[in-house]
């Protein structure tokens, strides 16, 4: 058990993507990638600390009636574990203090964001100082966009990486700050570790065309300073081989792995050099 | 005293949302407004402290980032006129169900009985002050006066300190819950009339076969021990109807038709779905042998059909019409989330892996005066993709597969198909799963959602034509969040092994899904007092047969129904034990001890007298015209592109997540710009096989108005072009059969109904004789048979439409293809022969004209070449592939190079033909069986040697010049387009929706 990579992707409520994740995760090398009812992690029978790697997926926690994941960070932050004195929510903050991996995917980053694990500028986990609003388009939109990787971020997921295609599914993504002062320390800081870009990945952009919901900066994904808690829009999950892609069958030369396996496979290096 | 939380955005922050709302407000009403802002309302009636709700309206209720809110005290301020639109007493409140759920994660204490959240919107206009014209944006756009209520208030009379006054839209209890009797010993008059003003949908022969059954002296000493008496209660009157109806009966297609053809040659048929549906699946089957696939057809919610040794698919098509007519987002939502419990509750349950849809309406630029009652199509459009988009997505299934259908005849009532695949593993603890049988002695166990008025007497309504007195009860609202959590609940139960049998609760609740299980055992009884209410003030007959959704009916064993409700409560799950299965041969319901219903189980589901119907089909006096071919072919061929059954989809296609799960390997759009219109989806459910699903389908209801039989035959060829198009196998592969028809039974409301009956008859003779020469197993399938409007003089009748959906196999999805070209210099094929074929046409439709010829399919011939198809996939040699359908060879032409990028320089010359053709018919014939394919040079022999001794034209080659360049009979140029200009005229006209 000590050397196995162990990853737990949380069902439940409306999470939709919870399979593929951990199929991501099994194809990255992870030993183990469970997916647990968060039933199962309120009833006390699992525990959070048990695993090195938590998934966040993508669905419509709670229908997002109240905006996107809004319930389900109410949820999150007020939920009691069965038999203990503890709420879901402290789990989650040990398992952040030890040094362990966070990935929230489309409905997954949303509810980070909102429970103020992202940004989290300065360590500061309980205060919401982003949000995940409405497209600019109004309406749910389901494509592939171009992401420019900022190499100079400590995100642990991106790391080494350049550009990567994804498709998006949302139809709250536009990513927007408190302040312009909240967006410039994401900037200086390298908190945005991937933007919309064009299709050869030169530069963040604010066209409709390759940023589908009119996100500040073209920011599709951010990370906290540490670079161990990451959250985007695009799903990394959807693109792990090449029958993916949604030219594969005109374009020859792609490889057999897609490139969102990129991020797991990083955290999963991560882990075996650091957690393990 | 109830709270008000309004919650809107802070100053500066875009309001996507009231800018859309500006925007439809032009493009549907034509008024122009120079703002819209939107506020969320949210009135908390329950017993909670100030602190308590401030919590909330800081907490879940609003984001602090972007908006701010105010409670009991109003945001809004700078506006000309307030409308605020919140749902009537009853309606489905999805966000009013989550915001409680928040409040009691916060304050760790349940709502008591009778407290609850309502939800509203305030949309603050600027740039209009008269009334008027907020009442028609009101009325017109933003609220269906069916399930909402709003207040129009204008800056000046409005309320700056208390804002808009607190409306609660409690459910008023009305009469105590009684049981009543029925006096059927009456009139044939007094008879109709408990008929029509009770909305049983029951016709006077059946109304006299209850009649009998009510008064028959054997029944007497049965029902008294039970006590009662002579006359049937309400709650078995509305049992009957429901079961009896023509919805869930269908009497139509059980009828005895006695059928004349044009030579005036007679013959009975006794029952359409025997006959022609079962039978020919009975026959395929017998054919195939051991190479059979079938699993479980016809008996359950869906079909069954063998995937591989360890997993079979399951796959089901619905229609939701009547309920999209009056509520077209909750009609369209209620149909998909409904047919997907239709897979979950197959066998013994099912994991749902995607979903399809396809819709019928009337152009959504329809500009002439619209009859009472109907909604502008644009309206229905909007609700209709809306519905399902939510229902879809937030389920997260994806949505593959699809089409948009448009005649001007469905402004009387659209056609709302969905669709539903899953997978089950092969076997579940040792036995089949495609199996389930109910015992005597277990618990009727009702999970999910709770019982409302909702959806009473769907099943009923459905059964007849839209007219004055629909009910608004008929309308339902799904719930996906409710479902999705059931669904998680029910696979983890269904694993353990604790239930022997699962079914769901659609038309008829309770009463259709315990009646038909409790066949298996031959009875049950049911206490529905025990049954989970939304609110109090349900009669015992309304709990009885209400549509509430998001609720299954199982048959848990005694021994392990404590286990089965610990599992549901722990995963939020609501599991409520109402009664036992039984062998007492009666359908029994109680209501605090007293019964309500005392039904013998064979006359209940035996009794319904079985319908006759005449049909005589007639040749009509159709014509071919004349007209002289067009001297601008590009012009044409844009014209062509252009016109909504032909153009691109694409704004509404990507509204639908067609990825989630990750399985989708090949998509609705494709190209080098992912945009091109794939033929058909494909799937691949199992993260360690390469082997896919493969799903299309066929429908084409012009040509019904030349011969049903044609266009039902047309249907099906153009279903399993599409599957084989992309690689589908066409050894493994089934059919499900969707008929909307209009009333065919001849009446006074319908004259033609004997013509009507013959077209019924003629597409199900085609169905016969095409699945059997095609070995297309027909698996489930649905009709819906009162697609009609009438109101006062007016009566519309939509055109007979049968959607053939196809599901089939393909053993590796790497040999799929796709319909762009990949590269210049490959060349250009056309497969199959071109014929004079261009009645019911999209090209003659564009001329006005409807002809004669329709297009006609010869099975062996189409056979041939499908099967010559998938070796020529296998063997690699096919670069794209691409079927022929609407607008034919000229629309495939255009779609397969702008799709690619690439040029395709093409010369009519080298079209076979079966007679000789004018250049205009040649491009735009629809002569069926027909495929454009596209090969690299070096593997020419290879390709033509697989398809030696069949009609293959050699057209010419894909080019890098960005041109459409055909050369015409005369041997000059024809048409001679950019591809951008192509595409351009095949995307703009749906763009914007």
């Amino acid at each position: 058990m000590a050397k196995q990579v162990r990853a737990i992707v949380i069902s439940g409520n409306g999470t939709n993507c919870e399979r593929e994740v951990a199929n991501a995760c099994r194809l990255a090398g992870a030993e183990v990638a469970d997916i647990v009812h968060i039933s199962e992690l309120l009833a006390g029978r699992v525990r959070l600390d048990d695993y090195h790697f938590l998934n966040l997926a993508g669905g419509f926690l709670d229908g997002d009636d109240l905006g996107s994941a809004k319930a389900g960070a109410n949820r999150l932050l007020h939920a009691p574990v069965k038999g203990s004195s503890e709420h879901l929510i402290d789990q989650v903050r040990r398992f952040i203090a030890a040094g362990k991996l966070v990935l929230g995917v489309c409905n997954g980053f949303q509810l980070m964001v909102k429970m103020g694990l992202l940004p989290a500028l300065d360590g500061d986990f309980d205060r919401q100082s982003a949000t995940l609003t409405f497209n600019d388009g109004g309406r749910f939109l389901d494509r592939w966009v171009y992401l420019r990787v900022d190499t100079d971020s400590p995100c642990v997921f991106t790391a080494g990486l350049k550009g990567i295609y994804l498709p998006v599914r949302h139809g709250e993504g536009k990513f927007v700050t408190e302040s312009p002062e909240i967006l410039a320390q994401i900037e200086t800081r390298h908190l945005a570790p991937l933007r919309y870009s064009d299709g050869e990945y030169r530069a963040a952009t604010m066209e409709a065309s390759f940023n589908p919901n009119g996100s500040v900066a073209g920011i599709a994904g951010v990370c906290d300073q540490t670079g161990r808690l990451f959250g985007l829009m695009p799903h990394p999950e959807a693109y792990v081989h090449r029958t993916h892609h949604p030219r594969w069958t005109r374009e020859e030369d792609l490889p057999e792995e897609g490139m969102g396996l990129w991020l797991y496979q990083n955290a999963v290096r991560f882990i075996r050099e650091k957690l393990l | 005293m109830p709270w008000r939380i309004a919650v809107g955005l802070k100053d500066g922050v875009r309001d996507a949302r009231g800018e859309r709302v500006r925007r439809e407000i032009r493009e549907h009403l034509g008024i122009e407004l120079t703002s819209v802002r939107t506020i969320d309302i949210y009135t908390v009636d329950a017993d909670l402290s100030d602190e308590e709700v401030a919590a909330a309206a800081a907490g879940p209720f609003s984001d602090p980032v972007i908006q701010e809110f105010a409670i009991n005290a109003p945001l809004a301020g700078d506006f000309d006129i307030l409308i605020e639109v919140g749902f009537r007493p009853g309606v489905t409140d999805n966000v009013g169900r989550t915001s409680r759920e928040a409040i009691q994660y916060l304050t760790g204490r349940p709502f008591a009985s009778g407290e609850g959240v309502y939800t509203s919107v305030q949309y603050l206009l600027k740039g209009v002050c008269e009334e008027e014209a907020a009442e028609r944006i009101a009325a017109g756009f933003l609220a269906n006066a069916l399930i909402q209520r709003w207040t129009i208030i204008p800056a000046a009379r409005f309320d700056r300190v208390r804002g808009v006054p607190v409306t609660v839209p409690r459910v008023v209890v009305g009469a105590p819950p009684q049981i009543r009797e029925i006096d059927l010993d009456v009139s044939d008059e007094a008879l109709m009339q408990i008929s029509r003003e009770g909305m049983l949908a029951l016709n006077l022969e059946e109304m006299k076969k209850l009649q009998s059954y009510a008064s028959d002296p054997a029944l007497g000493k049965a029902r008294a021990r039970v006590g009662l008496g002579s006359r049937l209660t309400d709650g078995e009157l509305e049992a009957l109807a429901q079961t009896w109806s023509e919805h869930c009966k269908h009497k139509i297609f059980s009828a005895r038709i006695e059928y004349r053809d044009e030579h005036g040659k007679s013959e009975t048929i006794d029952s359409l779905f025997k006959t022609y549906i079962v039978g020919a699946t009975r026959d395929i089957r017998a054919r195939l042998g051991d190479r059979d696939f079938c699993l479980s057809v016809f008996k359950d919610n869906a079909g069954v059909i063998r995937f591989n040794d360890d997993w079979s698919l399951v796959f089901k098509v619905e229609t939701h019409n009547s309920p999209s007519a009056l509520d077209p987002y909750g009609g369209a939502l209620t149909g998909i989330v409904g047919v997907n419990r239709d897979g979950v509750g197959t066998g013994m349950g099912a994991r749902l892996i995607f979903n399809t849809d396809v819709f019928c309406f009337a152009s959504p630029f329809y500009d002439k005066p619209l009859p009472q009652r109907l909604l502008h199509p644009r309206r229905i459009f909007e609700g209709v993709v809306e519905g399902v988009e939510h229902g879809g997505n937030k389920s997260g299934i994806p949505t593959v597969n699809g089409s948009l259908v448009f005649d001007e005849r469905f402004v009387g009532k659209p056609l709302v198909y969905c669709g539903t695949a899953a997978i089950m593993p092969a076997k579940l603890n040792g036995k089949p799963s495609h199996e389930k049988r109910v015992l005597v002695g277990d618990r009727i166990v009702m999970v999910g959602g709770r019982i409302g008025k909702d959806g009473i007497h769907g099943a009923t309504f459905s059964s007849e034509e839209l007219h004055e007195g629909s009910p608004v009860t008929a309308v339902q609202i799904g719930d996906p969040i409710t479902q999705r959590r059931m669904f998680d609940f029910l696979i983890v139960a269904r694993d353990r092994g604790l239930y022997n049998s699962i079914t769901d609760n659609g038309a008829g609740g309770l009463s259709s899904s315990v009646g038909e299980m409790s066949e298996d055992t031959g009875g049950f009884e049911m206490h529905l007092d025990r049954a989970p209410l939304k609110y109090p003030g349900l009669q015992p007959w309304e709990i009885l047969i209400s549509e509430a959704q998001e609720r299954m009916t199982l048959a848990v064993p005694p021994d392990k129904l404590e286990a089965f409700i610990a599992l549901a409560g722990e995963m939020d799950v609501e599991a409520t034990d109402l009664g036992v299965f039984t062998d007492s041969g009666y359908y029994h319901c109680l209501y605090n001890g007293k019964t309500l219903t005392y039904l013998d189980m064979n006359f209940l589901h035996g009794g319904v007298p079985q319908m006759t119907i005449p049909a005589v089909w007639e040749v009509r006096d159709h014509r071919e015209p004349d007209f002289p071919q067009p001297l601008d072919m590009d012009a044409t061929l844009r014209h062509m592109l252009g016109r909504l059954n032909i153009c691109s989809k694409e704004a509404v296609v990507r509204r639908y997540d067609h990825e989630v799960q990750a399985g989708t390997v090949l998509k609705p759009l494709v190209g080098v710009a992912n945009d091109g219109p794939a033929d058909a989806a494909m799937v691949r459910p199992l993260f360690d096989s390469f082997e896919g699903v493969v799903v299309s389908h066929g429908i084409c209801p012009r040509y019904s108005d030349i011969d049903t039989y044609h266009m039902m035959a047309c249907a099906i060829d153009e279903g399993l072009r599409n599957y084989v198009a992309v690689g589908g196998n066409i050894e493994h592969v089934a059919g499900l059969d969707n008929f909307c028809w209009c009333d065919p039974v001849k009446s006074d409301k319908t004259p033609d109904g004997e013509y009507k009956a013959a077209q019924l008859v003629r597409a199900n003779k085609a169905l016969y004789d095409y699945c059997v020469a095609f070995g297309v197993p027909l698996i489930s399938g649905k009709d819906s048979m009162k697609n009609d409007y009438q109101i006062g003089e007016t009566k519309i009748s939509i055109p007979p439409t049968v959607l053939f959906s196809v599901i089939g196999k393909i053993d590796d999805v790497r040999t799929a293809t796709t319909m762009d070209a990949k590269r210049p210099g490959d060349l250009v094929y056309l497969l199959g022969l071109t014929r004079d074929e261009l009645g019911g046409s999209e090209y003659y439709a564009l001329k006005g004209h409807l002809g004669k010829n329709v297009p006609q399919v010869d099975a062996p011939y189409a056979m041939k070449l499908f099967r010559a198809i998938n070796r020529a996939q296998q063997a690699g040699v096919l670069a794209s592939c691409h079927d022929l359908s609407d607008g034919g060879l000229g629309v495939a032409l255009a779609e397969t190079a702008s799709a690619g990028g690439f040029g395709i320089h093409a010369d009519l010359r080298a079209v076979k033909v079966a007679e000789p053709l004018r250049e205009d018919a040649i491009l735009f014939s629809e002569s069926q069986s027909r495929f454009l394919v596209t090969v690299r040079p070096g593997h020419r022999e290879r390709f033509e040697g697989l398809f030696s001794g069949q009609d293959v034209s050699f057209l010419g080659e894909v080019t890098a010049d960005d041109e459409l360049r055909l050369i015409g009979l005369s041997g000059g140029v024809l048409v001679r387009s950019s591809i951008h200009d192509l595409k351009e005229a095949w995307q703009t006209p749906l763009k914007e929706l």
